[in-house]
C-alpha cells in the first residue's frame, strides 16, 4: 500500500525534480500541442459567444480549410495565394451558412441549431472529399520540423511558429473585440438578440463576421495541424479534444479557451511522461476527459464561464 | 464629423409618422384591425387599451420586428413598411421593451454607448488602434452619453453591471440607451410597469424632460391612466386590435367606448 501512495505520489515529483531540462522539453511539447486544442476551442467559443450555437462542425472546418490550402499548393498554386483563396473560400462559407442554415432558422431552439451544424458536419466532410480527394497530403509550409537548444532545453521550430502566429491570432481578435465598433456590435448580438436589433445592429452580418472569423482560426489550427501530421480526415477529429477544453475554461469565454487548451496540453503530456508507465501508459487519451469529467462535477461553468444563477 | 448634438428643433403638428389601415394577424387571431393614426412631430402621443388589444403588436409593426399583412407605415412621408428593425433603427427610431432587454452582461456605461453604434464611423484598424480620428470619436461618443447619463440621474451607476441592477434602473438605463441614438422618435413600451410611485413620477419626469430638452416625438405604451393624463399631449385607444378613440386626454377618457372597453362592457 505504501509504495503504491510513493509510486503515485512521490516517484513522479522525484522524477521531474532530476532532470529539470526534461521536464521543461516535456512542459514545452503540452504547451504547443495545448496551443492546437485552444485555436479549434477558440472557434467554438466565437461562434457560441455571439449566436449561442454550438458549432459541432468546427473540427470539419479545420479538415476542409487545410484541404482546400493543400488542393490548391498541389495545384501548384504558391503558399500566398493559397492561402488568400482559402481566407476566400472560407468567408464565402460562412456567408453561406448565414444564408442557407442560420437565417431560415433564426429564433429556433438551440438544439435545432445543433442539428443543424451536425448536418453542416456531414456535408462539409463529404464535400471535402469530394473535391480534394481522401488521400492523406503532406502540407509544406517551408518550415523545417527541427529543434535548436536554449539553454539545454529542445525547441521545435514548427511548434515555435505556431505557438507565435496563434499568440498574435488571439491578441489581434481580442483587440477587435473589445476595441472595435464591430467588436462592441458583436457582443452586444451575444448578449440580447431583441436588443441588438433594435438599436440598430444587423443580426446577420455580425453572424457573417463570426463565422468568417471561426474560418480564420480553422486555417490557422489547420495549417498547424496539418504540417506536423499531415492533412487526413482524422484532423476533424481534433474537435472532440476541443470540448474538455470548452468545458475547463468555459463556454464563452476567449481567455478559457486559451488557458483551458494549455492546461490540457500541459496536463496530458505531464501525465502521460510521469505517470503513465504506472498503468501502461496511454493516459494522454483519455486524461482530458476525464478532468473535464471532474470540472463538471465541481465547477460547471468552466474557469471562467459566466456563472449561471438560476432564479426561481 | 458631426458633434453629437440633439436632432434639430423642428415645428411640432406635422406628421413623423402614419400608419395607414394597418392589420396583422397571427393565424386566426386579428391583433391589429385596419389601425390608422398619425404621431405628429414633438408630441407624446399615449397608446392605451386594456390587454390584449394589440399596443405592443402595433409597436413592433412600426419597430419593423412584424410586418402588417394589410396597410402602410409611412415615417417623415417615405413608405416604410417593409424594413427590418435595424434598417428601422438607422432612420432614427429607437424603442424600449415592455420586460427590458439590456445587455445585462455589459456595464452600463456599455450599453448606453452601444446604442451610439449607429452613429459611429471610421476604420476599424483605427479603433482598433486606439489612435487618431478614432480616438477622438470615441470620445466625443461618450462626452453625449455622459450628457445622458447625468440628464437620467445615473451617473452613480455608471460602472456596474446592467444584469445585476433593480428592475427600475434598469428601465432607466433602457431608456438612455435609446436616448443615445438620439432618435427622432422614441417608442417606450410600459416604461412604468412594475415601478412604484416614486419610480413612476421620476420617469414621467424624465420623459417630459426628453421630450422638452430634445424635442423627441414619443409614443407610449402605458397603463396607469393618471400617468397617461399627465404627460400625453394626445391618446389613443386601442381594443380588439381596432382604434376606438383618438384625442386629447380628457376627450379619450370621457369617452364612452373607452370606458366600456376598460370596465369591460360585452361587445354584443
Amino acid at each position: 500500500m505504501l509504495e503504491l501512495l510513493y509510486g503515485v505520489l512521490v516517484g513522479p515529483v522525484k522524477d521531474m525534480a532530476s532532470s529539470p531540462t526534461f521536464l521543461a522539453e516535456v512542459v514545452i511539447g503540452g504547451l504547443a500541442a495545448g496551443l492546437m486544442y485552444s485555436l479549434v476551442a477558440l472557434g467554438f467559443v466565437l461562434i457560441y459567444k455571439a449566436s449561442g450555437v454550438f458549432n459541432f462542425a468546427q473540427g470539419v472546418m479545420v479538415l476542409f480549410a487545410a484541404l482546400t490550402l493543400v488542393g490548391l499548393m498541389e495545384r501548384g498554386a504558391p503558399l500566398v495565394l493559397a492561402l488568400l483563396v482559402t481566407m476566400a473560400v472560407m468567408g464565402a462559407l460562412a456567408f453561406a451558412i448565414e444564408r442557407v442554415v442560420l437565417r431560415p432558422l433564426v429564433n429556433q431552439e438551440q438544439i435545432i441549431l445543433f442539428m443543424a451544424t451536425i448536418g453542416l458536419n456531414f456535408f462539409l466532410e463529404g464535400f471535402g472529399e469530394l473535391v480534394w480527394g481522401s488521400n492523406v497530403k503532406k502540407l509544406d509550409v517551408g518550415i523545417p520540423d527541427s529543434s535548436f537548444v536554449v539553454w539545454g532545453v529542445q525547441v521545435n521550430r514548427l511548434e515555435l511558429t505556431a505557438a507565435i502566429t496563434a499568440a498574435v491570432l488571439v491578441a489581434a481578435m481580442a483587440v477587435f473585440f473589445q476595441r472595435t465598433r464591430i467588436g462592441r456590435a458583436l457582443r452586444a448580438v451575444a448578449d440580447d438578440h431583441e436588443a441588438a436589433l433594435s438599436i440598430g445592429i444587423p443580426l446577420n452580418t455580425i453572424w457573417v463576421v463570426v463565422w468568417s472569423a471561426a474560418g480564420l482560426v480553422a486555417i490557422v489550427a489547420g495549417i498547424m495541424w496539418g504540417a506536423k501530421s499531415g492533412v487526413q480526415f482524422s484532423l476533424s477529429l481534433i474537435a472532440l479534444k476541443a470540448l474538455p477544453v470548452l468545458i475547463l475554461g468555459g463556454f464563452t469565454s476567449v481567455p478559457g479557451a486559451i488557458v483551458g487548451g494549455l492546461i490540457i496540453g500541459v496536463g496530458e503530456k505531464i501525465a502521460e511522461v510521469y505517470w503513465g508507465p504506472l498503468v501502461g501508459g496511454a493516459i494522454e487519451n483519455w486524461f482530458a476527459y476525464v478532468l473535464a469529467l471532474a470540472f463538471l462535477l465541481f465547477r460547471p461553468q468552466g474557469l471562467f464561464g459566466e456563472r449561471i444563477i438560476e432564479r426561481v | 464629423m458631426r458633434e453629437p448634438t440633439g436632432p434639430p428643433a423642428i415645428p411640432p403638428g406635422e406628421p413623423l409618422l402614419a400608419v395607414d389601415e394597418v392589420s396583422v394577424r397571427f393565424g386566426a387571431i386579428q391583433a391589429l384591425d385596419r389601425v390608422s393614426l398619425e404621431i405628429r412631430r414633438g408630441e407624446i402621443a399615449a397608446i392605451i387599451g386594456p390587454n390584449g388589444a394589440g399596443k405592443t403588436t402595433l409597436l413592433n409593426v412600426i419597430s419593423g420586428f412584424y410586418h402588417p399583412s394589410e396597410g402602410h407605415i409611412r415615417f417623415e412621408g417615405r413608405d416604410r413598411t417593409r424594413l427590418r428593425p435595424y434598417d428601422v433603427a438607422a432612420l432614427g427610431v429607437a424603442r424600449t421593451f415592455q420586460n427590458v432587454a439590456l445587455f445585462k452582461g455589459m456595464s452600463v456605461l456599455d450599453n448606453i454607448m452601444t446604442g451610439r453604434l449607429l452613429k459611429m464611423r471610421g476604420s476599424f484598424l483605427l479603433e482598433a488602434l486606439y489612435w487618431g480620428p478614432a480616438m477622438r470619436q470615441e470620445l466625443l461618443h461618450r462626452a453625449f452619453v455622459e450628457r445622458i447619463i447625468d440628464f437620467l440621474e445615473i451617473e452613480a451607476i455608471r460602472k456596474a453591471g446592467a444584469g445585476t441592477l433593480p428592475y427600475g434602473l434598469q428601465k432607466r438605463v433602457e431608456l438612455a440607451r435609446a436616448l443615445a441614438a438620439e432618435p427622432k422618435l422614441l417608442l417606450l413600451d410600459e416604461p412604468m410597469a412594475g415601478m412604484n410611485v416614486e419610480e413612476k413620477e421620476d420617469m414621467c419626469r424624465f420623459i417630459l424632460g426628453v421630450n422638452d430638452e430634445f424635442g423627441t416625438t414619443i409614443a407610449l405604451i402605458e397603463h396607469d391612466m393618471s400617468v397617461v393624463m399627465d404627460i400625453s399631449d394626445r391618446v389613443i385607444a386601442l381594443d380588439y386590435g381596432r382604434k376606438i378613440a383618438d384625442g386629447r386626454p380628457d376627450e379619450v377618457r370621457a369617452d364612452q367606448g373607452v370606458i366600456d372597453a376598460y370596465l369591460g362592457v360585452s361587445h354584443a
